[in-house]
């Protein structure tokens, strides 16, 4: 990996405080960090860790307080208006009062693209995702499994290189997750899209990931970074491997390290 | 009892009919009924009695039973005539007879369960319908039977032979109150109390100094303001859309400022990061969240602008509208006008509160309150 040209990610001791009523709260604390283009860095760890704060400061949806954060060698603040990143949350947050047609189109809508580019978009992001054919119905006649799948077209459907996901399967069953975890890579190696994966789920992680990085709270910061062995092409029963159980337990033993502080 | 399959309805409609019969005759003064017309009331009770036995129901045995349980209440009310006033005990016991057959007609409709949308559709429709009949029929008979006066309270059938013959000055009137002073100043309070509504969202000045004022006016009893209203804009309708915009402007400007914070912080979030405008996020998020908020202002502002201008028409007025008929006709003990003014009144406010609910099905479906879950 070419880091220096190829620098979505950059961080270099990133601090942000929370002035809350019960005196300030540090979310998250001295955090350095390169991630690279077409890298699936996950995040790890358990509540209050600062995994999500971190996804929206490079989202600029939080300002950091201390150190320095550059996305495409700019601020967040000039990545957010350039459309650098498309975020998927938690839940799949569609507007109910459009169908999934509608809700892919909006943020081309507010891009200012053409109907006839807006169609076109609609109909690829939707195939990448399996929804084709569910263009007209609205977000409430589907599923959890397919809300969020339309969430993710959405954030794909203007092109940004970057994709920020915060927790998107969590409340999701395992097998309906399972399955968009397959998904997900497969779009991934296709796509060639830098991804930024919020979870709590070490196997999501490990089967996911290029990267992962193990944080702990308290204040939230960096524990452990851990480069993947596994090759790009995974299915689903490489879980089994000896190799991948290795990961998930040295994952394990970094959450556990940042524990121990509290005990 | 339950052998013979009666509802306590029948069975106390068959008590009361026993009781009748050693209490006629029905009325106390000459002509009263012919025996026929008697008999045939009774014929008509038991044979009700009769088909609201059982309980497997079928469409036409409900039918039997409402056409000759209001079969009976028709033949009631038409003996009335000549009779007003002299109604015996049992005349009462009759129409009482009648009212729980018809009540029994409502029970066992509501227990059906039609496989058909039409069949449905029906059912839905003919239970608040006959009821709202039955408060006509027992209001007709009672006033009638008893002799009330008709200052005190004008029968349904006088109310409704005044409107039909009243047609031209009711239609001056609604023209005036309506369509001149209740729709004009909803139209422009509404608006106004949204633009501002929107005025304080973008600005914080406004929001701070504006919306605590607001709150403070909306308590005011805002119709004390209806005779400085003509001092201002003259007698003839514009004062009166004038008190309807000061009524209607603050439950729209409160509910808009609360409707704008509806929308989630994952939802504004989202906007964000697409770096969306404030107007591109006001309309493509912050509206259609609002929009049951709105509806819910322009529900309230629909009665509030009727209310409004009637009650403003007390005061100062060119001699049309319905406010002002109310109260002239009043003074002259011509109540069934001002019955027949008020029923239109009902009718027209109805109306004007269905169209807005229509329009809010067809524009926020997507709400779980409309689609229902």
């Amino acid at each position: 990996m070419t880091k220096s040209t190829s620098t979505v990610v950059s961080a270099r001791g990133l601090g942000l405080t929370f002035e809350t009523s019960d005196g300030p709260v540090r979310a998250l604390s001295d955090v350095d960090l390169t991630i690279g283009k077409g890298e699936f860095v996950s995040f790890i760890g358990p509540s209050g860790c600062g995994k999500t704060t971190f996804l929206r400061v490079i989202a600029d949806l939080e300002k950091p307080t201390d150190g320095t954060i550059e996305i495409n060698g700019m601020t967040p603040e000039k990545a957010r208006e350039s459309r650098a990143y498309g975020y998927v949350f938690q839940a799949a947050a569609l507007f109910p009062w459009r169908t999934i047609e509608r809700n892919v189109t909006l943020p081309l809508e507010i891009m200012g693209l053409s109907r006839a580019a807006q169609k076109e978009r609609v109909k690829r992001t939707l195939e990448l995702v399996n929804l084709t054919g569910f263009e007209n119905k609205y977000p409430w006649q589907l599923s959890g499994g397919m809300q969020q799948r339309a969430s993710i077209a959405r954030a794909l459907a203007f092109d940004a290189d970057l994709l920020l996901m915060d927790e998107p399967f969590g409340a999701l069953d395992e097998i309906v997750r399972d399955h968009l975890n397959e998904q997900l890579l497969e779009l991934w190696r296709r796509t060639n899209k830098t991804i930024c994966f919020v979870t709590h789920s070490i196997p999501e992680a490990v089967y996911l990931s290029t990267r992962i990085v193990v944080m702990s709270p308290r204040p939230g910061r960096v524990t452990d970074v851990i480069e993947s062995t596994l090759p790009k092409e995974r299915p689903l029963d490489i879980r089994e491997t000896p190799e991948f159980l290795a990961i998930a337990a040295r994952v394990r033993d970094g959450l556990r390290a940042g524990h121990s502080y509290e005990d | 009892m339950t052998r013979l399959g009666l509802s306590w309805q029948a069975l106390a409609a068959l008590v009361l009919c026993i009781g009748a019969a050693f209490g006629l005759p029905l009325f106390d003064s000459q002509p009263g009924t012919s025996v026929a017309t008697t008999v045939e009331i009774f014929a008509l009770i038991l044979a009700a009695i009769v088909f609201s036995a059982g309980s497997g129901f079928r469409p036409t045995s409900v039918f039997l039973l409402f056409a000759s349980a209001h079969s009976a209440a028709w033949l009631l009310i038409s003996a009335l005539a000549g009779n007003e006033g002299t109604a015996r005990l049992s005349y009462f016991a009759l129409l009482a007879a009648t009212w729980l057959l018809a009540w029994r007609t409502v029970s066992v409709l509501s227990h059906l369960r039609p496989v058909t949308a039409q069949g449905r559709t029906f059912v839905r429709l003919a239970i608040p319908l006959l009821f709202g009949v039955w408060i006509l029929i027992l209001w007709e008979a009672i006033v009638r039977g008893a002799g009330v006066s008709a200052i005190i309270l004008p029968p349904p059938s006088a109310i409704a032979a005044r409107i039909v013959t009243s047609l031209p000055m009711l239609a001056a009137d609604v023209n005036q109150t309506i369509f001149k002073s209740a729709l004009t100043g909803y139209i422009i309070g509404g608006s106004a109390g949204f633009l501002v509504a929107i005025l304080a969202d973008r600005i914080a000045f406004f929001r701070r100094g504006l919306l605590p004022i607001g709150n403070m006016m909306s308590a005011l009893p805002i119709i004390g303001v209806a005779p400085i209203m003509v001092t201002w804009f003259g007698p003839d309708w514009p004062s009166k859309a004038g008190v309807v915009v000061v009524m209607t402007f603050f439950p729209m400007l409160v509910n808009t400022v609360t409707g704008l914070t509806a929308s989630g912080h994952m939802e504004r979030d989202l906007m964000r990061t697409y770096a969306s405008s404030y107007w591109q996020t006001l309309f493509k998020l912050r509206l259609p969240a609002a929009a049951p908020f709105i509806f819910n202002a322009l529900k309230i502002n629909s009665t509030l602008a009727l209310i409004g201008a009637i009650v403003a028409e007390f005061f100062t007025t060119p001699v049309v509208g319905m406010g002002f008929r109310i109260s002239t006709e009043i003074g002259l003990l011509r109540v069934d006008m001002a019955w027949a003014e008020i029923a239109v009144a009902a009718l027209a406010g109805s109306v004007f509160y269905g169209v807005i609910a229509l329009i809010e099905r067809a524009t926020t479906f997507w709400h779980p309150s409309i689609r229902g879950g």
